[in-house]
């Protein structure tokens, strides 16, 4: 290994046809291969440290065109490898200085990795998201002005429900939110919600109440989808939005955090 | 791009275009964290942290992006 590249590790499996691999671009353009150990197959690639050396990293990171192709390049490794058996994903920019060093970390933590491909052998992630739908209370609407009424004092009592319509909007809809993550969760091995989306990133598509992640039996994809689309059908206040099937990114934390069911 | 409403998630494609949201949400925040030696200072608050402030700079970038036409 020349001392100008180092190694980035995308995965650990339980082994990869390495053949499958020829010809697949990972991160920074380079190839992709194995590191065995363990019993275990680490997923790798070579980087030139100029860019992924440690100072040159983090200020890259923050360089949005850079951060999506690396983003895009590790997944679309992970991904291909995902096809082949259960995989462990790790987190974007785990970088060592050769293989040998992915080796031994394959030693150290064999048993975590090994129980983290048990939870997610034969099973896919789902992405679920929801937006509260604007106006979808039509409170405001079901006011009537009183005949008699002044034209102004109509614009506040319509202006007044008008908010209250909101607020009670914005209710139902969280409330819409926490139903179909509880009814997804038991249609689920495991189920957990990341920070809901900055409406700065998603723009106009409304304000998001839940940003699930659900881990399903690859062979249930139908069922996960009907499940959806009848809760869809059941909370009007709420729009939903289906992504996937990804790689079990969101449920290979050794200590999850975040309540799983 | 994000699936439109179970549609073809039936089928699932091997390789679909994804939202660079969706992504970054998964590959920054979730994935199990080894210890790099190399990155072994890019803590975890300071990766989402950079990233989001990375991606705020740019989410009119971004934005077009996630409301373009579906892929």
């Amino acid at each position: 290994m020349a001392p100008d590249s180092a190694v980035w590790l995308y995965a650990v499996t339980r082994g990869v046809p390495a053949e499958r691999l020829a010809g697949l671009a990972g991160v920074g353009g380079g190839p992709v291969g194995l590191v065995e150990a363990a019993g275990l197959v680490a997923v790798v690639g070579t980087v030139p440290l100029a860019e992924f050396g440690e100072e040159p990293l983090a200020r890259n990171l923050e360089n949005l065109p850079w951060l999506e192709t690396v983003a895009r390049a590790h997944h679309h490794v992970v991904d291909t490898v995902a096809r082949f058996g259960p995989v462990v994903p790790t987190r974007l920019a785990t970088v060592y200085r050769d293989g040998a060093r992915v080796g031994a970390v394959l030693m150290q933590r064999q048993a975590e990795f090994g129980t983290a491909l048990d939870r997610v052998a034969g099973r896919v992630e789902w992405g679920v998201k929801a937006y509260a739908v604007p106006g979808a209370s039509a409170t405001a609407a079901l006011v009537p002005d009183r005949v008699d009424e002044r034209p102004g004092l109509a614009y506040l009592r319509r202006r007044r429900a008008q908010l209250a319509g909101r607020e009670l909007a914005q209710q139902a809809a969280l409330h819409s939110a926490d139903q179909v993550h509880d009814v997804l969760g038991r249609h689920a091995e495991a189920a957990r919600r990341h920070t809901p989306q900055d409406r700065r990133l998603i723009g106009d598509t409304g304000w998001m109440v839940l940003n699930g992640a659900y881990l399903a039996a690859a062979a249930a994809t139908a069922e996960f989808a009907t499940v959806v689309r009848e809760l869809a059908d059941r909370h009007p206040t709420i729009r939903l939005e289906l992504t996937g099937p990804w790689p079990p990114y969101s449920f290979v934390a050794v200590q999850a955090g975040e309540a799983q069911r | 791009m994000t699936a439109p409403l179970a549609s073809n998630s039936a089928d699932p494609a091997p390789y679909r275009p994804v939202a660079l949201v969706d992504l970054l949400d998964r590959v920054l925040a979730a994935g199990v964290v080894v210890d790099g030696e190399v990155t072994l200072s890019i803590a975890d608050v300071d990766l989402v942290h950079i990233s989001l402030r990375a991606l705020l700079c740019s989410a009119g970038a971004l934005r077009q992006q996630t409301e373009g036409p579906p892929g």
